[in-house]
């Protein structure tokens, strides 16, 4: 019965093991992307680095930003659905997996707001903007130090340790 | 016959902006009828008296910074200082402390000489870079089209400089919040550029620069008008255009007796002094993704039925066969 089980726990990460590098690789460049919003990396010669360069242009980071945002919500998209629909019954999320989650969603949702507001007809007064920013700032900062903890502590999305 | 715009409409339209900004809402929202105020700056009856340059620094001069100094020290070393204090007079070219100034050409077009002068500032865009690329959003557009920089948020990153086409904003260091966070390590002080006199604005008064013009150089009224006016002044003139298009559009329309590309060769450009190039949407591709985005979860779900779907009929054809077999 306990191998069943196993197996049936290993069958997804096998089959996911793919998307699950797209989602480190995503993370990893939406990180930077991001980070590189705020005029630092030039300043403190991050971008003088060979292969780097594009980190101090604004509107590449932009562009890759939001390629990144548009894979990121896909995998997530793809993962919550495979969940709800098939995963739900066999795989229960972890505490730090219902944090990571719960901090990823706050990170999409704040970013969609932000996308909202570059197009022209940004329905937000300045001052909200102001909160969004700080707010997806804010989830950014926790979402990493999260992954970090779980990370050095090896804790896992579910009780299956997948 | 296009309208005349008249300080009664410009008020109208001002008086209306207020009023929604008062109650937090884009007017874009409240209104069909879009709310953004845009100049139109004839430059063939321009001068070049400077009045407008003057009007703008005697009214603006409480915007104005005031540097503490010493300025903390800069890490790493290569994070200039830029002190503008000690030449507040500067004229010549756009600064902290001079938000407006004039650009001249002597040129030949047609084999006629002009001798052009023309008032230059921010071009308050439709949708401004500067502002939608803040990452603090200490970069604000008003409902009634006017972007401003807030001196209080403004960490003086230069960001909204650089992506401005034209490089408008200019800093000012050893002013602002970055004194009160790290100073040596985040932020070098605050940018400023032309805020349309917004706050006069607010209380239903032309910006200083238009007000003072004695040879009425510049009119402001809501965007569509001005266009209408511009275009029939170009037509009635045989005159140029420029502002409309420029990245995406702005709300600074100027109109020329010379094409731009030539007024362009023949002013001074540079640091603080703007050019006159033609400027792609910058902020197109941008929001093309953005729109892109919006399929992002559809793809993720489809493809997760998709797998879903898959693995059943794997398991029930597997289920048959294994009948089958037993």
């Amino acid at each position: 019965m306990e191998k069943m089980k196993a197996e049936t726990v290993e069958a997804p990460k096998e089959r996911n093991r793919w998307i699950y590098a797209l989602y480190v690789l995503t993370l990893v460049m939406i990180t930077l992307s991001g980070f590189a919003q705020m005029p630092i990396f030039k300043r403190y010669y991050i971008a003088d680095l060979p292969g780097l360069g594009w980190l101090a242009r604004y509107y590449v980071t932009h562009l890759i930003h939001y390629l990144s945002a548009a894979v990121l919500i896909g995998i997530v998209s793809y993962r919550i659905t495979r969940y709800l629909v098939e995963d739900r019954h066999r795989l229960s999320l972890t505490p730090s997996g219902y944090l990571r989650g719960s901090l990823l969603l706050g990170l999409i949702f704040s970013g969609a707001l932000l996308t909202i507001r570059t197009l022209r007809a940004n329905p937000f007064p300045p001052e909200t903007i102001v909160y969004l920013d700080l707010a997806h700032i804010l989830f950014m900062v926790l979402f990493l130090f999260t992954l970090l903890f779980c990370a050095l502590f090896k804790n896992k999305w579910t009780k299956s340790g997948f | 016959m296009p309208r005349e715009i008249t300080r009664r409409t410009f008020l109208k339209g001002g008086a209306a902006a207020c009023a929604l900004a008062a109650v937090g809402l884009n007017a874009k929202e409240a209104s069909a009828e879009p709310a953004h105020l845009a100049t139109l700056l004839d430059i063939s009856k321009c001068i070049g008296c400077g009045a407008c340059v003057e009007a703008c620094r005697e009214t603006n001069a409480h915007k104005f910074p005031e540097p503490k100094k010493p300025f903390p020290p800069m890490l790493p070393r290569r994070v200039k200082v830029e002190d503008w204090s000690e030449k507040r007079e500067e004229s010549e070219r756009l600064t902290p402390y001079n938000w407006v100034y004039i650009q001249s050409a002597q040129v030949t077009y047609q084999g006629k000489d002009y001798n052009l002068t023309l008032p230059r500032r921010c071009m308050h865009c439709v949708n401004p870079p500067c502002v939608k690329l803040c990452p603090w959003g200490a970069a604000k557009q008003l409902p009634n089209g006017i972007s401003r920089l807030d001196s209080d948020l403004c960490l003086g990153g230069a960001k909204c400089k650089e992506v401005c086409p034209w490089s408008i904003p200019q800093r000012q260091t050893g002013v602002g919040l970055y004194l009160d966070i790290l100073p040596s390590v985040i932020g070098n002080g605050v940018m400023y550029k032309c805020d349309r006199c917004y706050d006069r604005v607010t209380q239903g008064k032309l910006p200083a620069c238009i007000e003072v013009c004695p040879e009425r150089v510049q009119e402001i009224g809501p965007r569509e008008e001005i266009l209408r006016k511009a275009h029939a002044l170009a037509k009635e003139k045989k005159a140029f255009i420029y502002g409309e298009k420029e990245n995406g559009g702005t709300n600074t329309i100027y109109v020329s007796p010379v094409p731009f590309e030539v007024l362009n060769r023949a002013i001074e450009t540079g640091s603080g002094k703007p050019h006159l190039k033609k400027v792609p949407d910058a902020m197109k591709e941008g929001n093309r993704l953005a729109l892109a985005m919006l399929l992002a979860p559809i793809a993720g779900i489809a493809g997760a039925l998709g797998s879903v779907y898959k693995n059943a009929k794997k398991w029930r054809d597997g289920g048959k066969d294994e009948s089958r077999n037993g």
